[in-house]
């Protein structure tokens, strides 16, 4: 916790007065939630996050490890796919969240950006902008005000405006997902490997804007993504998931410096190759409630 | 000349059939485009709202147009019943599946359709014209045109409610990706009841017109089988491919029984259709508006 709490200091220092505004808010909380598909598969076996307002907190793990699982289980997607939050609660702003829609969700400031991009292919660039304002009031000078933003941030979307979303390439595709989440006026965006089958310069670009957006709309961002180098470089915070527990979590930079992470996910083991029986599986820290 | 004015009535008949066709189609296209979901049950709608019509008519001795307002608060109601107790339960499952579902939906409508309101050949009558008029020389019939042109005014209103309407734009949405249409806080409840009330609402009208024509009876049903063929010559995703498609097995079918008939013993008009639709699939499988498949190299 004390990790967490210098984490949160370091990222209000950096960003002033606007992050002091929102410290007020109580983080987004979710509380050693337990997942289950179909009535057996257990996915997710007591996983605690915590994402402070204004910054941005990024999920590690290997395929499988329930970085996906997580993010749907916060934005309630996981309905869909007869996944269930069997334990456990999510909190957002204060309150208990874990029933309601996705519909809901998304009118209150929560809205997930899927792994895989999942534009609307058959809808134009700025069509598919404007079913992110769905759930939003307001007329057209508000959709128009929001585009202008999304195209402040985005000026390659502006020019591709009139294509069809299927036709134009993986990066910009990954830019309509996220314009097309910013368009509800979200406070926090939950991210879903942002890098999948994009160029590391396009990932690059991706993480940039990310951080802009952070900084400059004070949204929060909670980032699933397996390049761990480049989420933590970009992230305030990060937790790391094996098999579908946290096993392992601090301040980004405090992650990047340790020496388990820098063997495991970030390639940097240095001492030559080890035997494959040396390798150490975390075990979960007992903490809160678990 | 008299040979030509023949021909003129033969394709004018053909064509205003063909809207009544593209009726039928509409309402396929409809769901197939905002849910996926290929609609079995379209035909029984029609059938289904075309006997509510009469037999609320009947039951209460009502001018048809209150009829007809009752008769839409039950496609609204039925709307709300196939989501509620079919495809709510279904989210997220193969098409397939979803298509058997509606042939489920098939069955229940044709027989509770007929439970409540009889099995006899009902008389619909709400006033369209009947009987055929003269244009230099060419015969029209008039139940036809006023059906050509309800189909016309159907797409219209239907194109901009799908393009330049919020709801529309939803609509779309889901049709391309429920998952993303429903992270962006589309409800899929929402969307479904109000694509399954408009397609109540064109089977409706396509029940009207095809009820006046034929009177309202089981055969109703049958006539949507007519509109697999429209369906696959103008695109399943496509409402100006359902009026083209529809035009044009209308007119095809006519012309085909007049001038080609005689040569191979008559009757082709009931298999022409299905001929044709099977020719397009060899050539153009997504039809002749179909969106086209979308593959990124």
């Amino acid at each position: 916790m004390n990790q967490l709490a210098a984490a949160k200091l370091d990222s209000k220092t950096d960003k002033g007065s606007l992050a002091n505004e929102r410290v007020k808010q109580s983080p987004s909380q979710v509380n050693n939630i337990e997942v289950i598909y179909d009535h057996v598969i257990l996915v997710l076996k007591g996983v605690s996050l915590e994402v402070p307002e204004g910054s941005i907190v990024s999920i590690l793990g290997a395929n499988g490890a329930g970085k996906t699982t997580s993010l749907k289980a916060i934005s309630n997607l996981l309905r869909s796919e007869r996944g269930e939050v069997t334990k456990g609660s999510i909190e957002y702003r204060g309150n208990n969240i874990t029933e309601k829609s996705p519909a809901e969700l998304v009118t209150e400031g929560v809205v997930q950006v899927m792994e895989g991009r999942h534009c609307f292919e058959h809808l134009t660039v700025e069509e598919n902008l404007m079913t992110g304002a769905y759930t939003r009031k307001g007329g057209k000078a508000m959709i128009n005000k929001e585009l202008e933003k999304v195209y402040h941030y985005f000026p390659r979307l502006k020019e591709r405006r009139t294509s069809l979303a299927g036709y134009i390439s993986g990066g910009e595709q990954q830019m309509v997902a996220v314009g097309r989440a910013l368009m509800a006026e979200p406070n926090l965006i939950l991210l879903d490997e942002p890098s999948m089958g994009l160029a590391p310069q396009l990932v690059e670009e991706i993480f940039e804007i990310v951080k802009r957006l952070n900084e400059e709309t004070g949204v929060s961002f909670l980032v699933a993504e397996q390049n761990a180098t480049i989420a933590l470089k970009y992230a305030h915070y990060g937790y790391i998931l094996e098999n579908g527990r946290v096993v392992m979590d601090g301040a980004a930079k405090d992650l990047s410096n340790n020496e388990d992470v820098k063997e495991f996910y970030l390639g940097l083991g240095g001492d030559g190759r080890k035997s494959f029986r040396d390798v150490k599986h975390y075990r979960r820290r007992k903490r809160w409630l678990a | 000349m008299l040979d030509f004015l023949f021909f003129v009535e033969v394709l004018l008949s053909g064509l205003l059939t063909g809207a009544l066709y593209s009726l039928v189609a509409l309402g396929f296209v409809l769901i197939f485009k905002a849910s996926g979901v290929f609609n079995f049950a379209q035909g029984a709608m029609m059938l289904f709202a075309a006997l509510s019509l009469v037999g609320v008519q009947e039951m209460l001795g009502v001018h048809w147009t209150i009829a007809f307002i009752i008769t839409v608060g039950i496609m609204i109601a039925l709307a709300w019943c196939v989501e509620k107790f079919v495809l709510g339960k279904l989210v997220n499952q193969e098409p397939i599946i979803l298509f058997m579902a509606t042939i489920g939906v098939t069955f229940f409508l044709d027989g509770f359709g007929q439970t409540i309101w009889g099995s006899d050949i009902k008389i619909l009558d709400i006033g369209l014209p009947n009987g055929a008029f003269d244009v230099g020389g060419v015969f029209i019939d008039q139940l036809e045109l006023v059906a050509g042109l309800t189909a016309g005014a159907l797409v219209i209103i239907l194109a901009i409610f799908f393009n330049k309407t919020k709801i529309g734009r939803a609509l779309r949405a889901v049709a391309d990706d429920h998952q993303a249409a429903m992270s962006v806080g589309i409800s899929l409840r929402y969307i479904w009841i109000v694509v399954w009330t408009v397609a109540g609402l064109v089977g409706l009208v396509a029940g009207i017109m095809w009820g006046s024509k034929l009177g309202v009876q089981f055969s109703l049903s049958l006539i949507a089988l007519k509109a697999l063929p429209v369906l696959m010559l103008g695109g399943f995703t496509s409402i100006p491919g359902a009026i083209v498609g529809g035009l044009i097995i209308g007119a095809g079918e006519k012309l085909a029984e007049i001038y080609v008939g005689d040569l191979v013993g008559g009757a082709i008009e009931n298999w022409f259709a299905y001929m044709l639709a099977m020719v397009f699939l060899l050539f153009r499988p997504q039809g002749l508006f179909g969106e086209k498949i979308i593959e990124r190299v």
